[in-house]
Order: structure tokens, then sequence, then C-alpha cells
């Protein structure tokens, strides 16, 4: 027994160093979060509007029969990244006519609300999503996280967390672009 | 010329390292004195060439030479002086520079000074010092070679991280590596050690000193990183629990575990595989450290530019360090026991509980650092470890170990009595009670756990002054008298009391900061007021200045209480335009109280930028400056106990036995 105790440390240190082998492997990505929706058409769900933000709510019948691929922006107003990433959204709506539905994510509809009149809104719809049954649907890991979504309605990307960075911004459009390629 | 001059200076270094790596190590087998002496020469002569590459490094960075790559990367013209410096180990290779710099500074330390370390025990320490330094100095050469050329220099930098310049960021990483580093020599005597298959009161005398300046500098190192997240991140926290964070902090925990077990392998002889041990495991954790920070394994705001070749290079060198030692411990150690024999109740038992803690301790962090890592390798599922799980698992951790800190330093050695311990510690027990109801009062509805907290840290702090007064006799005899007491006093004994003291402050520090914190998160424009604790804040509006190499937003926040004028706060988001990056200068109004925190962040769209709306996040820290004060203690508390004249690295052995420095006088 004490023997075996004694060589426990190298033991453990030998499985730590596997893991580590394993996990330098060049093609892991340990920011990238799978997603079990890709692929897939999206999750079903009906969620009400979020009330004075003047747009109707969401459901899966709305993502069904698009004209184009759109985006699913799972926000908040208490979500501090999800302010930096509005303006990226709002810009992508504005010039270039990006559909954008909004999942408002556990969140008290007043403050949405107030949210969008301050900042603006830039949603063809949002739904309210205050229990986050439909996040759990969709497989939220947290806020902000955004989908493509293809004209049938199914999950062609994810991107978890906010979309700021140039290159962030390079992958939401050439999986917008990819998804209208496919769909014509 | 002068860069090529430091990269054959390094390569100078290699051919010295391997000599010392086989040589001394020889002529120890052999006892052969001139192999042995050799490791002394070897180490002087691996210090001055690596001293010449740093400095090499330094002066390219100094002048701006931007035919060096790594100047190019990292640095500036405009960029203030100290900055310039300071890019020397901003880099991955300027920072593995840095690292092989302090090896090569802690060996010829033990070579020059440690004049009365057995021959044979000195040779062997400094041969396995020099294997390490082989294998850094490799990966140096092979894999980060810091003096490349770029053919046609750039007419200017690309600056160094925006984040990293800052003066506290700035001495973070030399503090930081002299505890990392600083611990190898510690590996090295034990692994010295494990080879002779000896290990005995002087080995442990020898290695003390080495351990806690390690130790006061590893401290020092994690309380300037915490202390710049906390204003520079502008977040308003110290302590994330982040995977770069936690590798820091892992080492310091079993650093701090072997600072107190080779006490009882130095005074009762006894603990010795325990401490040999905790020797290897601390250097691993470090070289784990520097493994997870270079090699991009897990997501964490701090990152090198990862490589996967240099991981696997690290990762090659850590196997061979970890896997070695440990396997020659498993083979060396059973031989090694013995000792002085002791109660359950005794300084012995109560050191003995400290180290089972603190491994513990240790052991949930790594869990919850690696967790992600196995879950990912064995069910491909992500899925990320934050505070929720720490605070749950670490602090039920600490709070005995503070409650029997308090205790320990009472107990005698061998067979303490502790009836007699506890009924000196009566009023100490009503003080703790009287602080619980106090914490109680002030916030009935806030967590229990902060009561507990608040309790146990004023449990630590009185028990540990009134250690103190006991020892000096305070009270019992005249003044004068207990004055010359505490002057004959060992420094060592004087050290102990301020850092356990500072500890104990820090965690009043942790406990206010984090249970009693108010935050208000606003959109603001002009005019906008805000109220936390007490205090009224208006936002008066943002303007543009211009700094050396950055352009900065500066907000100004009139702050006042009940009408009276308080402070003006002027936090700062800084754009810099070569580097492409903004960092975020929070204002912080400190008191003993607490901190009053505000930072501001860029409006979202055009709009609200034209309508000079600003997001402003403003916080109340109440009692956080107690954590910089407690680390401040903790760190003096080290130095006062490395200055002791006991443990002076070049200081004679006395001859007669030395009292147990930390032994209850007789009464």
């Amino acid at each position: 027994m004490a023997r075996f105790l004694i060589a426990l440390p190298v033991v453990v240190a030998l499985v730590i160093g596997a893991a580590f082998f394993w996990g330098l492997d060049p093609d892991r990505d340990p920011g990238a979060v799978p997603t079990v929706l890709l692929s897939q058409p999206a999750p079903e769900f009906d969620l009400p509007p979020v009330e004075g933000a003047g747009v109707p709510g969401l459901s899966r019948a709305d993502l069904s029969n698009l004209e184009r691929p759109a985006l699913v922006n799972v926000f908040a107003s208490w979500c501090v990244p999800c302010r930096a990433e509005h303006a990226v959204l709002t810009r992508l709506v504005q010039e270039e006519g990006v559909p954008l539905m909004g999942l408002n994510y556990k969140d008290k509809p007043e403050d949405a609300a107030q949210w969008l009149r301050d900042l603006g809104n830039p949603y063809d719809r949002i739904g309210s999503d205050l229990s986050g049954r439909a996040g759990i649907e969709w497989g939220v890991s947290g806020v902000p996280e955004t989908f493509v979504i293809d004209t049938a309605g199914t999950v062609v990307y994810r991107h978890v967390g906010p979309i700021v960075a140039a290159d962030d911004l390079a992958r939401v459009r050439s999986a917008l672009a990819a998804a209208a390629g496919a769909a014509s | 010329m002068i860069p090529e001059l430091g990269h054959f200076a390094l390569t100078l270094a290699l051919m010295a390292a391997v000599v010392q790596s086989v040589l001394p190590m020889l002529g120890a087998a052999r006892n052969n004195a001139l192999w042995m002496q050799s490791a002394v020469t070897t180490s002087v002569v691996q210090v001055a060439l690596v001293g010449v590459a740093f400095l090499a490094l330094m002066r390219s960075f100094v002048v701006s030479d931007f035919t060096v790559r790594n100047v190019v990367e990292n640095s500036h013209s405009l960029k203030p002086m100290l900055f310039k410096v300071a890019g020397t180990w901003g880099s991955h290779e300027g920072s593995l520079v840095l690292w092989v710099l302090i090896l090569a500074i802690f060996g010829a330390g033990v070579a020059t000074l440690g004049r009365n370390v057995p021959d044979g025990l000195k040779a062997r320490t400094l041969s396995v010092q020099a294997w390490v330094s082989v294998g850094f100095l490799t990966f140096l050469l092979f894999t980060s070679n810091p003096f490349e050329r770029v053919f046609p220099p750039p007419m200017d930098g690309q600056d160094l991280n925006p984040l990293l310049q800052d003066v506290g960021l700035a001495l973070h990483p030399p503090l930081l590596y002299i505890g990392y580093v600083g611990f190898s020599i510690v590996f090295s005597f034990a692994v010295a050690a494990l080879i002779e298959g000896r290990v005995d009161p002087a080995w442990a005398r020898w290695v003390r000193p080495w351990t806690l300046a390690a130790w006061i500098s590893l401290t020092a190192g994690i309380a300037l990183g915490s202390w710049w997240a906390y204003y520079e991140l502008g977040w308003g926290g110290w302590w994330f629990w982040d995977p770069v964070e936690n590798v820091s902090f892992m080492p310091w925990l079993l650093g701090t575990a072997l600072l107190h077990s080779a006490i009882v392998t130095e005074k009762r002889d006894a603990f010795k595989s325990w401490t040999i041990l905790l020797a290897i495991l601390t250097f691993s954790l470090s070289l784990l450290g520097t493994f997870i920070v270079r090699s991009g394994l897990l997501t964490s705001v701090h990152a090198f530019a990862v490589d996967p070749e240099r991981g696997l290079y690290i990762l090659g060198l850590l196997g061979i360090t970890v896997v070695g030692s440990l396997t020659l411990y498993a083979a060396r150690a059973p031989k090694l026991e013995g000792g002085g024999l002791f109660a359950p109740i005794s300084r012995e038992g109560g050191l003995l509980v400290n180290n089972l803690l603190l491994a513990t301790a240790t052991a949930v962090v790594l869990f919850g650092t690696l967790y992600p890592l196995f879950v990912e390798a064995i069910a491909d599922e992500k899925i990320s470890v934050g505070p929720p799980f720490f605070n749950a698992s670490f602090i039920p951790i600490m709070l005995p170990l503070v409650a029997i800190m308090a205790v320990g330093p009472l107990l005698s050695w061998k067979r303490a009595d502790l009836p007699g311990v506890l009924s000196r510690l009566k009023w100490v027990a009503g003080l703790t009670a009287l602080a619980a109801l106090g914490a109680w009062y002030v916030d009935t509805n806030g967590p229990a756990l902060a009561v507990l907290a608040i309790a146990a840290a004023v449990w630590l702090l009185s028990a540990t002054l009134r250690e103190w007064a006991l020892r000096i006799k305070l009270g019992a005899v005249p003044l004068i008298a207990s004055w010359r007491r505490a002057r004959g006093l060992p420094r060592a004994a004087h050290g102990m009391t301020l850092a356990h003291a500072g500890l104990a402050v820090c965690i009043i520090g942790f406990t206010g900061s984090s249970a009693w914190k108010e935050e208000v998160i606003k959109f603001g424009e002009p005019g906008t007021e805000v109220a936390i604790a007490g205090f009224d804040i208006r936002f008066e509006g943002v303007e543009r200045l211009r700094g050396p190499n950055y352009i900065s937003d500066t907000g100004t926040l009139i702050v006042t209480r009940g009408g009276e004028p308080v402070t003006v706060l002027r936090p700062e988001r800084r754009s810099y335009p070569v580097a492409n990056s903004q960092t975020t200068e929070a204002a912080i109004r400190s008191t003993v109280a607490g901190d009053l925190y505000a930072s501001i962040s860029a409006p979202s769209d055009e709009k609200s930028l034209a309508a000079g709306k600003w997001t402003l996040r403003i916080l109340y820290e109440p009692l956080v400056g107690f954590i910089w004060l407690g680390t401040v203690m903790l760190v003096v508390g080290g130095i006062l106990s490395l200055s002791d004249r006991r443990l002076r690295v070049g200081a004679p052995r006395r001859t007669v036995a030395t009292p147990p420095v930390g032994a209850t006088p007789a009464e």
C-alpha cells in the first residue's frame, strides 16, 4: 500500500501529461464550442413578443420560409458584450439588409424595451425567452450567441460570444453567403 | 552585431550548462573534488553569459533596433522608455531569456553563497539545476530565438500590447519568474538529496532561505498581477479564477506548504519524504504554469502567441522533469523516513494539518483548472469551470486552515497543552465573537459565509498578536523589558507574526470586496446621476486628450456625498493606434473603508457617440485596500524572516543547538 502511495504522484503526472499531449493537437481550438444543431433544423419554439419593443414575437414557423438567410441573435439587456455587438449587428442590417431575429434571453421585458429604445432596434422579430426554455432548445451556452439560419430554417453556423472583431464578422458573412449560395 | 553577440552568448551558456550537468555529478559520484568544484565556475560563467544575452536584447529594445524581429513585434519608437525596457520580457522569447537568466542567477547564488553546503550535495544540486538550464536554453535556441533579424527592417514597430504598458505589469513578470524559477533550486536540492539518499535538518536549513526568497517574489508577483487586473481591466475585480491566475496560485499554495514542512524537517527531523515531494511538486507546478501559458491549451485572458511546436517541446521538458523526478522519488523516498515522534496535538501536528489542507486546496485548484480539458478529452464536451466552483470548494478548505493557523504558533513541539493554549485565547475568542456579531449587524441579510470569514480573520489576527504579546511578555513585565525582549526575538519570529497577520488582513479585504460589493452599470450622457454607497456621482461628459502613443477619452465624474464635494474621478478609455487596440484606465478613489471605482466604455454606435452617451461602470468595493496592505505585510514578513541571521545563506553554522525559534517561552 505504502509502495503504491509513493508511486501515486508519478501516475497522476502521467495521466495529466497524456491529457496535455492530447490537448496540443493543432486542429483543436480551445475557444470553439461545438453545437449539436449544426446542419440540423432549428428547434421547435414559440415565443411571445417583448412588450414595448414594437416588433412581433418569434417562433419556429417564422424561420421556415425565409427569403434569404437570417441571423438569430441571443441577447439580453444585462449582458455588457451585447452592447458592443449591437452596433455591428445594426450596421449589418442597415447596410446589407440581413434579416435579424432576436432571442431576448432571461430578460425583463421592460428592461429589454428600454435597452432597445436607448440603442435602437435592428431586429425584425424578437421572442421573449423569460424562462430560458427556448435557450435550452437552442443549446445556448451564454449570451451573446448568434446562429446563421438558411432559408429552409436549418442552422448552418453558430458563433459564441459577441461579434465584434473583424474576423468574427468575416466568418458570419461567409456563413451567410454560403447559405445564400446553397439556396439559389 | 550586438544581437548576434547575444545569440552567441546564449549558445556558449548552453555549452557551460551541458558541462555543468555532467561533470559535477560524476565528480560527486567519484569523489573528485576538482570536478565538483567546476560547478561553481560554470554557474558563474552561465550567469555572465545569459546576462550578456539579456542585456543585448534589452539594448535592442532601448535603441529601438527594428532589424530585430522581436523588437518590431513588441516595441515602438514612441513608447515611453520604461516600457521599452519592459518590452524585453513582454514577448514569449524575451520572457524566456528572463526565465533562463533567473535560473542561472539562482544557480550562481547557491554556487557562491552556499559555502557551508557540503561539496557533494552542492555539486549534485548545481548539476540538476544545469539539467533544467539545458532544457530551457535548447528550447530558447531551437524554437524561440529572440535575436532573429528581419529584412528589410520596417520603419517602426508594431508596439507592445497596450494592456501590458503599465508600471504594475512591467514589474509583474520578473517578480513572478523569480518566484517560479526560484523553486527550481529547491527542486534541484531535493533531487540531489534523493540521489544522495540523505535528508537531514541541515539540508532543510540550506533549502529554506531559497524557498522563502522564491515565495516572497511569487507573493509579490501574484499580488501585483491581481492589482493590475483590478485597475487596468476595468471589470472591478481582483481575482477571476482564470486558468493563468490559477497556475501561478498553485505553486504559491504548495510553496507555502513547503515553507512550513521544511521547518519541521529542520527542527524535528520529520516529514522528510513529504518535504522532498513538496519541493518536487512545487517546481513541477511552476513548469506546468509555463506550459499552460505558452501552449494555448486552455482558453484564458492571458496568452502568448500560441505555437503547437513550442507547446510540444515544453511538454517534453515538463514530462522529463516531473516523471523523472517523481520516479526517482518513488524509488528512494521509502528509505527516508524516521525522525522525531510527536503527539497529535503539537506544533508538528498543527503544521501537518496546515500541509494537508494546503495540498488539498492545491489539488482542488488543479482539478478545477484541468477538468474542462479532461471532460473534452473523454466526453468531447466543452464545459467551463468558473468562480462558483472555486469559491464553493476552496473557501471551505481555507476557513479551517485559518482557524488552526491562529493556534499553531502557540503549540509547543512534540506535545502541546491544548487546554492551556486555548485558555490564553479567551479574549481572542471573545473578540472574534464580537466581530462576527458586528459583521452580522452591518449586513444582516448578507451571506453567512462573509460573517464566518470576518470572524476567521479577526480570530487569526488577534491570536497572532496575542502570541506575539505573550512572547515579549507584553503587560506581564515593564514595557521597557518587553521592548528588550522584542528586540531579542529572532527576526524570523517577527516575520511569522507579520505574515500571519497579513493573511488575516487580506481575508478582511477578500471578504469585504466580494461579499459587500455594490455595482451600477448605467448608460450615461452629460448630466446623468448615479447614487451608490452613499455617494452621488454626476457624469459631466468625455473629452479627448492625447498621450505619447495613445489617444485618451477621459470622462469626468463629480462625486459628492450629502451635497459636499468629495472628489473628481477621471476614468479613461485609451486607444493605441499603432497596436490597434484599446485599454481601460479605471479611476479609483481609495479610502480605508473601501474603493470607489469608475470605468467608462465607448458607446456602441455612432448615434449614441454623437449624443455623448457612454457606458458607466461604477463600483463600490468595501475594504479592498486591505488586500494590498495584507500582501505587503506578507512580503515584508517574508523579507524579515529571510534577513534572520540564522537563515542567512552565508552565515556560519552555529555549533550549539539552536533553541526552537517558534517555541512559547516558559512561564
